[in-house]
């Protein structure tokens, strides 16, 4: 058996982050294109269709997102291809962070007063004009707290994939443990990464949230 | 023919019917103060002349847009009568002079430079042209209430529709928001407002509206109404707000 | 596609799927009591609690939010024995998520503490009654009302979370839904039950919470 230093367990987990990170990056931004798509349907004067996008919200938050991994992976795999875990964990991923954002960033657009609709409409603006120039302007500033506080969500969630076989940090970490023995340490390490990749972006949503509460007082 | 013409309009919030069947005709450059207590439905009339609320029945049409349930149409009405609100319900996010630019350019596609000149002009006209960078927060409400009159007029709107726009004020703002609205009547501005300015309504107004429970009750000018109201409701209106 | 969904298998196994269900039921149970209990310790601790407290119950609090469960777990699972400290799955299970709970739910607590008017305070100070006592007696359930709906749906996602107890071998709905689709290879159909389930048991949990909180409070006074 081949002896691993310290150095070789930090190493090897680090190059596995860097598919955590990847994963990250693509799932938080693929599930904010979508997420923005939804928002304009969850928002929309069409009552059908904001129902139905209220469903597709429910449904990924109020089951786990790993049998949504598990029946993507699964369920692309009827299609008779031989589904890498990549495309499922990434497909699953962005499913499940559109879902959550579009519910925050209902709420931010909610939270604008409705007087600002309405001024916006005796004006003569269309509705796309009133999100575009009016709502979201304002909707954005109050959006980014909370957005990046369920980028932490997501670093977390990437985390799943390594059970339906995408090898990232957590997965990397299972591979480091049985070949040395050191389940202590290595998922010490694992959890350490992590933290640094987390932790300054739940503090950066925390400082951001607190200087807005602070502008909104001096109104 | 009449600018503003509201016949037999109805609405309804469920069950709670607040407009009974209102008929009014509104000729150019008339001035209207439309009173009664809160609950009358006089803010809901308003809305619905500028397409806020959906009428459940009868018809409005504003110098022939006719009031309906598309952009489109509501659009043209919208182009025709500006409306100023209570809560003034300027963009936070725009100075004073983008709030008066952005309809402009966004609705009329109109451009940049041409839609300053007329923003300064509208505010240079409700004595704000010094303000036109600052923001929303940075004014006080009478002065964020002429911003909205501006931003109204900017669209040249042959209509205004006026909520109770000083109802939220401080009273020391309330005389120079008034005071503009004296000079849009003398300009020959065709006015529609909801207020509770009794004094205001006997000086400026061609004609009074008063409404009771989702009904035109009495309507004339101002020395009628005020002088000799017909009904008991109109003088126990006019005797709780201390203008008999 | 050419595919036939095949259901044919559910009777068979509905005893290990109602076995998986009642083991995730059980986690939530006892997860969701000691997990608040721990949150409500912790919130305490850093809105009220002593200086030499605040220090490391704001670490932990950091350091569980910040990470993955599924590695608090295996930590606590594969890890803790390496340092003598052994445990069942189901126990693991368990502590992983008393822990977890505990963590998001000291800040949820602590913001509805911190909501409370500083009038509160002072009125129990002023009846002689200690820091601890007003905090208990006075400051708590009203704190506690004003976060409950959001402690409800920590306490839904974490009961969602328990999934990947599955990977340490805890025998819960997860588990059953593997078992059973590496007996009869209906992957699809195994995960799309356990999926419904999974559903079903969220709007349960959120209908307790909802009727706690009812007993909890049943004044609607404090805003």
């Amino acid at each position: 058996m081949i002896e691993f230093t310290t150095w070789d367990i930090l190493r090897n987990l680090l190059l596995a982050a860097r598919w955590t990170v990847l994963l990250s990056l693509v799932s938080f931004i693929g599930g904010g294109l979508l997420g923005l798509a939804l928002l304009f349907a969850r928002i929309s004067p069409r009552r059908w269709l904001s129902k139905a996008i209220g469903y597709y919200i429910e449904l990924f938050q109020g089951t786990p997102l790993l049998m949504q991994m598990f029946l993507a992976f699964f369920g692309l795999g009827l299609f008779g291809v031989d589904v890498p875990a990549w495309l499922a964990a990434g497909m699953a991923l962005i499913l499940w962070s559109a879902a959550f954002l579009t519910e925050i960033w209902r709420g931010c657009v909610e939270s604008i007063a409705r007087g600002q609709w309405e001024a916006s409409a005796s004006l003569g603006m269309g509705r796309l004009q009133q999100m575009r120039y009016v709502i979201l302007p304002q909707a954005l500033k109050i959006a980014i707290p909370p957005t990046v506080g369920f980028s932490v969500q997501v670093v977390k969630g990437t985390a799943l994939t390594s059970i339906i076989g995408f090898v990232e940090l957590s997965k990397a970490g299972t591979v480091v443990t049985n070949a040395t023995f050191q389940p202590f340490t290595v998922y010490g390490f694992v959890a350490l990464i992590y933290f640094a990749l987390c932790w300054p972006l739940s503090k950066s949503s925390q400082i951001l949230e607190r200087k807005l509460n602070v502008a909104h007082r001096n109104h | 023919m009449s600018l503003i013409e509201i016949t037999e309009v109805r609405k309804s919030f469920g069950a709670n019917e607040v407009l009974k069947g209102i008929n009014l005709d509104v000729q150019p450059g008339e001035v209207i103060a439309i009173i009664g207590k809160s609950g009358s439905g006089k803010s809901t009339l308003l809305r619905c002349i500028n397409g806020l609320e959906t009428i459940s029945g009868g018809s409005i049409s504003v110098a022939g847009a006719q009031l309906a349930d598309d952009e489109v149409h509501l659009k043209a009405l919208r182009l025709k009568v500006g409306m100023i609100f209570q809560q003034f319900n300027l963009f936070p996010h725009l100075t004073a002079g983008g709030n008066v630019m952005l309809s402009q350019m966004v609705v009329k596609k109109t451009g940049k430079a041409e839609a300053e000149v007329m923003a300064r002009k509208m505010l240079d006209r409700v004595g704000l042209g010094h303000k036109f960078d600052a923001y929303p927060d940075q004014l006080s409400g009478g002065q964020q209430q002429r911003v909205a009159i501006a931003r109204a007029l900017a669209m040249q709107p042959i209509a205004l529709l006026c909520d109770e726009i000083t109802s939220a004020l401080d009273p020391e703002l309330v005389s120079e928001v008034l005071a503009v609205v004296r000079e849009l009547a003398a300009e020959g501005m065709t006015l529609l407002m909801v207020t509770h300015e009794m004094k205001f309504a006997r000086d400026v107004c061609s004609r009074v509206v008063f409404m009771h429970q989702g009904r035109v009750h009495e309507i004339g000018p101002p020395e009628d109404v005020f002088a000799h109201p017909q009904t008991p409701e109109l003088r126990q209106f006019l005797g709780m707000t201390g203008h008999a | 596609m050419k595919y036939h969904l095949d259901f044919s298998w559910l009777p068979q196994y509905a005893p290990d799927i109602l076995k998986g269900v009642m083991i995730t039921l059980e986690l939530i149970a006892v997860g969701g009591v000691l997990g608040i209990l721990l949150g409500i310790f912790c919130a305490w601790a850093r809105a009220l609690g002593p200086r030499w407290l605040k220090a490391p119950v704001g670490l932990y609090v950091e350091l569980i939010r910040n990470t993955p469960f599924l590695i608090q777990l295996f930590f606590i699972f594969f890890g803790l024995p390496s340092i003598g400290v052994q445990m069942g799955e189901l126990t693991a299970a368990n502590l992983a998520m008393v822990i977890n709970l505990g963590a998001y739910g000291c800040e949820i607590i602590r913001a509805g503490i911190q909501a409370t008017p500083k009038g509160q305070f002072e009125a129990g100070r002023s009846l002689a009654m200690s820091p601890v006592e007003t905090f208990r007696h006075v400051v708590l359930v009203p704190s506690l009302q004003r976060i409950w709906p959001a402690l409800s749906s920590q306490v839904v996602i974490v009961m969602l979370g328990s999934s990947v107890v599955s990977q340490i071998a805890t025998q819960d709905l997860t588990f059953a839904a593997n078992f059973i689709q590496s007996r009869t290879f209906r992957a699809f159909e195994a995960y799309i039950v356990s999926t419904v389930i999974y559903l079903v048991l969220a709007v349960i949990v959120r209908q307790v919470m909802t009727l706690v909180g009812r007993a909890l409070f049943p004044r609607r006074t404090a805003a």
